[in-house]
């Protein structure tokens, strides 16, 4: 069958699963006072449209910010200007301000849904398509199966369509910046990167191989000729993309400050709620939390966290190559995930989408909580199946891939998988003791955890053993 | 590779069913109440009472070995929630509810993986495992059964047991095609007692196994050898049926209740189409009617106030009569159905050329894929003409159509124009905006998959499809545009809510007509040379 028509199935496919998956319920729904994340983005058009800019980010009695206060950088707040003119069209009631807080209903769903729906496929799916197309090696059957994987991994459907999130934004266009770097246009892959820090400051776990990598680019083009008219448009085609981007907060510092303040929330401790990380795990047996001040755990997980990415975006700065600058990513976004401060369960699918098949049972409690256990069950399961399959079928591939087809068979699924299958079946069909509520929620954030780790140090391993001495790339059928 | 073999059915199979998994809480219809009913009725009173039940619209109206189906289907209901078993708790829909009735669809489907893998087995060629997974005809086939887009959206969304149904009928098919034809006549006939709907492919069945079980050999010309008559095995086969049927209605029979349940199986109450018009002969008929009764009002031919003001696509079924031609009755439809199907000696005399399709199999079987031919012919015929036909009925044609298309091109080509036109005549079933992204990325996929796969496994005389084809399906697209996009949207949805449905039932017609046409062609003209199976 000809590609073009097998990659249109598996987008289509994609679009369906993800459709199928937003029928269920979202975060927060029916759970007043506070609701979840569907409502805080539903506030977040209902003040955007109705406030100037100036108050958005700051408190009043207009805007509350104990109520779901805006906490991402500008982009995410002109999204959702965006969204609520266009809700505003169609009923002026789902952003009145005050009088729409805690507004649901079917019809809003839907919008909602169909919001998220619109820009995945002007953004995230074109991206995936793009980089299997032109990224990836090996046969055009390969390519298409590692779309297919691309797009049916549940972690980001389930919290895109599920518990309701728009990272397929900044997924999306930091893979963009991504596909930037690999076809060779620097500047514009940066420009695509800088829109992503701009709409979820989160991008930062990737930040620091994009600049490793530029850097050391510019580097070996020589900064005396070549590398620094590089530098120059690179560092031109950045700047003028933030400046874009806070324009409206650039005339009084006080304003450019309070975003600062609401998007980097250093108050609010080491980490929150159970998150498969080196605190998370760590306070289990050494109660961190109080034993140290605030701002020794914030230099404590600065310094753990340098730690963890600098030899990897050290390695790539010496050696600029896109193989490197791959795992880079890898390793600096897992890095950051275990070590930083005031991580979020969800921000490992930065890491998750680049080796795709891994575990997700990290989200299940969360996932729990928004009553997404069928779809979880189900995309997970089919996911498992589809991938086993998949790999199973393509034994025959480059070496290029080799190394991480050896790391997928070793560690993930005689081990993790299994080891996932079993920690969430067991944390949803068994009730905890009484005087340990949060068992389960900690043995499946501790378990992640200890796979996490050893996926860390797989990859850097990997990347200091250097890439497999490329022969001739046999494209094999 | 050649160690591949089946091990792409099994992750298709699971596939599927997990994907169904998704649509639970997506949009149900009314037939959803009328199955928890059965259950209440099947689980809470004595099988006497069964046909005479009648507090809830949604009477039991199916044979009653659905009934005992249902039976059991309530005994597992129980341990879900004993409250869906109420026998006056009308439109109950409790989470616990919609996941066993959803689940129940899903798990019954088994019965159709079971059938389809047995289909595929039929169509192995050979050469099958020199060839890429994705190009053998089994493979092919599987996907064209197990994610048919028309199968999915009338069981998973709109809900019902279709692909239950539908398991039997292409089982019993697949045992005629592997030649053990009295597992297939058992088959068929439990399927005739589950729903009597099948009973239109009855005369295939009948003929071809009396002609070709019955008569253990045939002639060098194919002719009818009539000392090879097998008395023996005609009565196998009729103890078969008789048993299976003695079984479903056999205690309504002892109890003198057969009236009751007939009466309740034919309800000839209602009118001739279904709210939203089958794309059949009489929505064209209709169409007509309706044309020139405008026509006639407008040229002052005929009074307004006269002509009957019942409306045809209202949403209750209701009788109606034809403005301008004449009006349509059961007996009518009757007399068409079996026209098109059975043996007029007066015409084949006439015209001996032309051979209705019991005719030929008659009087020249070849094998087995004429049966299957003959049986699609039957299926569209009375879908063509029937009385009361619902637009979920072109599935029978277009499911054992499928296994046709992955062994013959012509076959190919009648299964692209059919089963496109047919899924999308099937559209107005969901009709909720929630829904459209599923049906139209769904009808997309399933095209473009039976479009490049077929075309690829049938790559050796050019394209499948004529040009004027290619432009009808491509119209298709523009219809579609028009009913889900630009008519809500327009200022006449308030004075004419029926224009989409009729825009698609007539397009649509137009389409199967002609598919109904070319197959009956490729009957005839196969007729006339021989042909080896």
């Amino acid at each position: 069958m000809q590609t073009w028509s097998l990659i249109s199935i598996c987008v289509l496919l994609g679009v369906v699963v993800r459709w199928g998956v937003s029928l269920n319920s979202y975060s927060g729904a029916g759970k007043p006072p506070m609701f979840g994340d569907y409502e805080a983005q539903r506030h977040w058009q209902e003040v955007t449209y109705n406030l100037p800019i100036r108050e958005w980010y700051f408190n009043s009695t207009n805007n509350d910010l104990a109520y779901w206060g805006l906490d991402y950088p500008p982009l995410t707040a002109y999204h959702s200007w965006l969204c609520a003119y266009i809700a505003n069209i169609i009923n002026p009631e789902w952003v009145k301000l005050h009088k729409s807080r805690g507004h649901e209903s079917p019809e809003h769903k839907l919008f909602m849904r169909t919001t998220v729906l619109v820009v995945d496929l002007l953004l995230f799916i074109p991206a995936v398509v793009l980089y299997c197309l032109y990224l990836t090696d090996g046969s055009s059957k390969k390519k298409v199966s590692v779309l297919l994987c691309i797009l049916l991994y549940p972690g980001i459907i389930l919290i895109d369509y599920g518990h309701f999130q728009y990272n397929g934004v900044s997924l999306g266009l930091a893979l963009w910046g991504i596909l930037g770097l690999g076809l060779g246009w620097d500047a514009l892959g940066s420009i695509a990167f800088s829109l992503a820090l701009n709409y979820k400051q989160m991008e930062l776990y990737h930040a620091l191989p994009f600049f490793c990598y530029l850097l050391g680019k510019c580097f070996k083009a020589g900064l005396i000729g070549h590398g620094f008219f590089l530098l120059v448009r690179i560092a031109a085609a950045v700047v003028v993309t933030f400046a874009l981007c806070w324009l409206p907060f650039l005339s009084d510092p006080a304003q450019a400050l309070q975003v600062v303040r609401r998007i980097f929330p250093v108050a609010r401790g080491l980490f929150e709620d159970k998150v498969a990380n080196t605190w998370c795990s760590l306070n289990v047996l050494i109660k961190i939390r109080t034993l140290m001040s605030s701002d020794a755990q914030l230099y404590l997980s600065l310094v753990f966290t340098l730690l963890a990415v600098l030899p990897s975006s050290i390695r790539l700065l010496t050696r600029p190559t896109f193989w490197h600058f791959k795992l880079a990513l890898v390793n600096s976004s897992l890095g950051f995930f275990l070590f930083s401060y005031q991580v979020h369960e969800k921000s490992i699918l930065l890491a998750a989408l680049l080796i795709v098949p891994f575990p997700l049972c990290s989200m299940l409690p969360l996932l729990l909580k928004d009553g997404l256990l069928v779809p979880y069950a189900v995309t997970s399961t089919g996911f498992l199946l589809l991938s086993i399959y998949l790999l199973s079928a393509l034994d025959h591939c480059t070496e290029d891939e080799l190394q991480l087809t050896t790391y997928r068979k070793l560690f993930f699924f005689p081990f993790k998988s299994d080891l996932g299958c079993i920690v969430s079946i067991t944390s949803v069909t068994l009730d905890p003791p009484s005087h340990l509520p949060d068992l389960f929620p900690v043995l499946v954030s501790t378990t992640a955890y200890l796979l996490f780790l050893g996926t860390i140090i797989h990859f850097n391993i990997l990347q200091f053993s250097g890439p497999p001495s490329k022969k001739s790339q046999k494209k094999s059928n | 590779m050649a160690a591949d073999g089946w091990s792409w059915f099994p992750v298709l199979a699971a596939g599927v069913s997990l994907f169904k998994c998704l649509f639970i809480s997506s949009y149900r219809s009314t037939d959803f109440e009328v199955h928890r009913n059965w259950l209440a009725i099947t689980h809470n009173l004595p099988v006497s009472r069964w046909y005479h039940e009648n507090s809830s619209e949604w009477t039991l109206d199916y044979p009653p070995l659905f009934a005992w189906f249902e039976f059991g289907l309530s005994h597992v209901a129980r341990h879900f929630d004993g409250d869906m078993l109420l026998l006056h708790k009308q439109n109950y829909a409790s989470p616990p509810t919609v996941l066993f009735q959803r689940l129940s669809v899903i798990v019954t489907d088994g019965v159709f993986i079971l059938a389809a893998r047995e289909c595929c087995r039929c169509v192995q060629t050979q050469r099958a495992s020199q060839k890429a997974v994705l190009s053998r005809p089994s493979f092919i086939l599987a996907v064209l059964l197990l994610w048919n887009f028309g199968l999915f959206i009338v069981d998973h969304i709109h809900f019902q047991y279709n692909g239950f149904l539908f398991g039997f009928l292409l089982l019993s098919v697949a045992k005629h095609l592997q030649a053990q034809h009295l597992q297939g006549a058992l088959l068929f006939a439990i399927l005739l007692n589950l729903k009597h709907i099948y009973l239109y492919v009855a005369p295939a069945y009948g003929v071809y196994l009396l002609r070709s079980y019955c008569f253990t050999e045939s002639s060098t010309d194919g002719g009818i050898r009539w000392r090879s008559f097998s008395l023996l095995r005609l009565l196998a086969l009729g103890s078969v049926v008789m048993a299976v049927c003695g079984l479903s209605f056999g205690p309504f029979i002892v109890m003198g209740q057969l009236p009751q349940v007939l009466s309740r199986l034919f309800p000839f109450k209602r009118g001739l189409c279904h709210a939203y018009w089958a794309p059949n002969a009489w929505a064209l008929y209709n169409a007509l009617d309706k044309v020139l009764a405008t026509l006639g009002v407008r040229l002052k031919l005929l009074k307004e106030a006269e002509l009957p003001q019942a409306s045809m696509t209202g949403g209750l079924v209701q009788e109606f009569q034809h403005s301008v031609l004449p009006s349509v009755s059961p007996s009518v439809t009757l007399v068409c159905t079996l026209l098109s199907i059975l043996v007029e000696t007066v015409h084949s005399c006439v015209f001996p050329r032309l051979k209705p399709a019991l005719a030929s199999i008659w009087r020249r079987p070849r094998g087995a894929r004429g049966f299957l031919r003959c049986l699609l012919l039957c299926a569209l015929g009375s879908y063509m003409f029937g009385w009361h036909v619902h637009e979920k009925a072109i599935l029978i044609a277009i499911l054992p159509l499928s296994i046709l298309a992955v062994e013959s091109r012509e076959d190919a080509g009648i299964f692209l124009l059919l089963s496109t036109t047919g899924h999308y005549s099937l559209f107005p079933l969901l009709f909720t905006p929630t829904e459209l992204p599923i049906k139209v990325c769904l009808m997309l996929m399933f095209s473009l998959f039976s479009f490049s796969a077929l075309r690829k496994l049938h790559s050796a005389d050019g394209s499948l499809l004529h040009p004027l084809e290619v432009v009808y399906l491509l119209g298709l697209g523009m219809v579609a545009l028009f009913s889900e996009v630009l008519f809500p949207l327009s200022p006449w949805k308030q004075r004419l809510p029926f224009l989409p449905l009729l825009a698609t039932s007539v397009y649509c017609s137009v389409g199967v007509s002609y598919s109904f046409l070319r197959l009956y062609a490729t009957l005839l003209r196969s007729d006339s040379k021989p042909k080896q199976h």
